[in-house]
């Protein structure tokens, strides 16, 4: 068990390290940091002396150490287009990300497991193939397409819901929510469904498949040969192990999720994180990427590491190879 | 025999004529792929030409409604150019990259997964590592952080001219690993074979081996994947576009046209995003549609017998 955690623990940690290091790369050898923030006048002592206090002049290996440092502490630097630490700027735009976030994860898994389970246990039902048919169409269509369309059809046409923003948020301090008005609630509605609805054709295709899979096992044939209903074979015995790819989609899905919601922000004109980033890349604002960069990496690498830590406790597979190794 | 006869004679030419949504997402495809090509012949107006856009023209709505032109069918945008025209040219900067961009993907994933299935080893862990990580990170996220180092280091001036390379780049280099992952496994099993065996007696080198004998025997999977991909490619390609890190907007593709009648959404000019919306998806349903007849008509399991 402990080698098994370390083994992972030291995979999570090396990718951090090269991600850290390529947005390290970014901000050393794109551009010079001391034209940043300095004049054209300033002399050669003078940015000479800026470049001992930057610590530009110190080896390559303890500059990289001071950058990890300083990213531990949470300091991610100046942005150069709003003249603000870094850090401030996403940890206020935090919030509205992880909340879009977590309502469309909620969305796309509870309604994509559902039709998946439904269209993979009644695969010859007419219902099953129309949901097939409009998932097979929901892959080829954009994000922001999706987001298109439903801003045309209930802002512009219907004008039922809001078409941009988060509405009125509550400040509690460390936290902006839209959780708590009525506004917020019905701005979080079109966002999350354009968000979730590309996940969740995915989801949908993926239990199907997996479902149908298990339906011929030996174990599911044995069940009906000694004459279990129908029913209780199909909920209890294969959604069971029909469930356990689902942690893992549910992994891929909040890290997929936290990538395309740049799109859906977007769109809406949703002011999170997404939003900040695409800014930073028109701008070249190199400070907010590489933080942006670094924490969805974070991000990415503490779900896979959750995600295999939980697959060692529900799979038994994996523990038996790894006490055989 | 002529060469219809010979291409139905095909496993993959029967399972193909026979298969109406093939055939009929092959032309709709070729369609696309010739008009955008030939945009010069095909479109009404070259839409790039100050001499044949007016402003007086702008924002007519399609030829169907009321306040319709019968001179631009589909309307024209807020400069008065020509929807229809706009759509085809839009569409071949659509299609160059998405080509361009697979085509490249193509390349370095084939040279690495052979190259690793092949060689084997401590390089074959290294790029089946890089594989993983890459495949956990989603390919617009990738792309994305492409772009924009790729914006950091090009300097400003150099932008526009550079942004469509940067963009084949970006997409390329977010596609590639589904590409080795395939072309390793099936590597895998082809170098157990005799004719390896046979090639490697007779001394051929490696590389000779690699490229000239089994690549042409793993072909068949790597297709189905570029054929998946150039529709990934395509929306990953808009998408870009749409966010204003694409194309430049002096030659719009489809996913900058979008960008820019987004704008027009509330004022009512529908048209101006409608249009190239649904020839976006469109073109990569059909593309779609063939990937899905492809991998079934490809795959030996599914076989019928």
């Amino acid at each position: 068990m402990l080698n098994y955690f370390f083994k992972r623990l030291f995979q999570a940690s090396l990718v951090m390290l090269i991600i850290s290091f390529v947005s390290f790369s970014l901000f050393n050898f794109v551009g010079d940091p001391v034209n940043n923030m300095v004049g054209q006048e300033a002399s050669d002592e003078r940015r000479e002396e800026i470049r001992d206090k930057l610590g530009i002049n110190d080896p390559i290996y303890i500059q990289f150490y001071n950058f990890v440092e300083n990213i531990v502490q949470g300091n991610f630097g100046i942005s150069y287009q709003l003249k603000r630490p870094v850090s401030e700027l996403i940890s206020e735009r935090m919030p509205a990300t992880l909340e879009l976030v977590f309502v469309s994860a909620i969305l796309a898994i509870s309604v994509g497991v559902f039709l998946g389970v439904y269209t993979g246990i009644h695969r010859d039902r007419f219902l099953s193939k129309v949901i097939l048919v409009v998932s097979l169409a929901g892959v080829s269509l954009p994000t922001f397409i999706i987001g298109i369309m439903l801003i045309y059809l209930f802002s512009v046409i219907l004008g039922v819901l809001p078409s941009f923003g988060r509405g009125q948020v509550v400040d509690l301090g460390f936290w902006t929510t839209g959780f708590l008005t009525i506004s917020g609630l019905k701005a979080l509605i079109l966002p999350s469904v354009t968000l979730s609805l590309f996940q969740m054709t995915y989801i949908i295709r993926l239990v199907r498949a997996e479902m149908m899979e298990i339906l011929q096992t030996d174990y599911i044939k044995f069940a009906k040969a000694r004459g279990i209903a129908q029913n209780i074979i199909n909920y209890r015995y294969a959604l069971k192990n029909g469930l356990i790819p689902v942690i893992t989609i549910t992994g891929i899905n909040i890290g997929t999720l936290i990538a395309f919601s740049i799109i859906t922000e977007t769109v809406f004109q949703w002011p999170g994180m997404g939003s900040l980033f695409i800014n930073a890349v028109y701008f070249v604002d190199i400070p907010i990427m590489s933080a942006y960069m670094i924490l969805v990496a974070f991000i990415f690498v503490m779900i896979n590491f959750i995600v295999d830590i939980a697959y060692y406790f529900i799979d038994p597979r994996i523990r038996l190879r790894e006490e055989k190794e | 025999m002529n060469i219809y006869q010979r291409l139905y004679n095909t496993d993959i030419g029967y399972s193909f004529f026979n298969s109406k949504v093939a055939i009929f997402s092959f032309l709709l495809f070729l369609l696309i792929v010739f008009s955008s090509l030939f945009a010069e012949f095909v479109s009404p107006y070259d839409p790039f030409n100050p001499l044949n856009v007016s402003l007086m023209d702008a924002f007519i709505p399609p030829v169907w409604t009321e306040e319709g032109d019968v001179r631009f069918i589909l309307g024209t945008d807020q400069q008065g150019r020509d929807m229809l025209s706009t759509i085809i040219y839009g569409s071949r900067i659509s299609l160059i990259v998405g080509f361009a961009s697979i085509a490249f993907a193509m390349i370095v994933g084939l040279f690495l997964g052979i190259t690793a299935g092949y060689i084997g080893g401590k390089y074959e862990v290294i790029v089946m590592r890089l594989t993983d990580v890459q495949l956990t990170i989603p390919s617009i996220l990738m792309a994305l952080l492409v772009d924009g180092i790729a914006r950091a280091i090009i300097s400003k001036s150099m932008h526009d001219e550079m942004a469509i390379y940067v963009l084949i780049f970006a997409i390329g280099i977010s596609e590639w690993p589904q590409f080795a992952r395939v072309t390793r496994a099936s590597t895998l099993v082809e170098k157990n074979k005799e004719y390896v065996a046979a090639s490697k007696i007779i001394g051929l080198s490696s590389i000779y081996i690699m490229f000239k004998h089994i690549l042409p025997n793993i072909l068949r999977p790597v297709l189905v994947i570029a054929t998946i991909g150039l529709a990934l490619a395509i929306i990953a390609e808009s998408t870009l576009s749409f966010l204003g890190v694409g194309v430049p907007p002096t030659t719009p593709s489809l996913g900058t046209l979008i960008r820019f009648g987004n704008n027009f959404l509330f004022s009512g000019e529908w048209w101006i995003t409608f249009f190239p919306a649904i020839f976006l998806i469109i073109l990569a349903l059909s593309i779609n549609l063939l990937g899905d007849w492809m991998r079934d008509a490809l795959n030996p399991k599914l076989k019928k017998r």
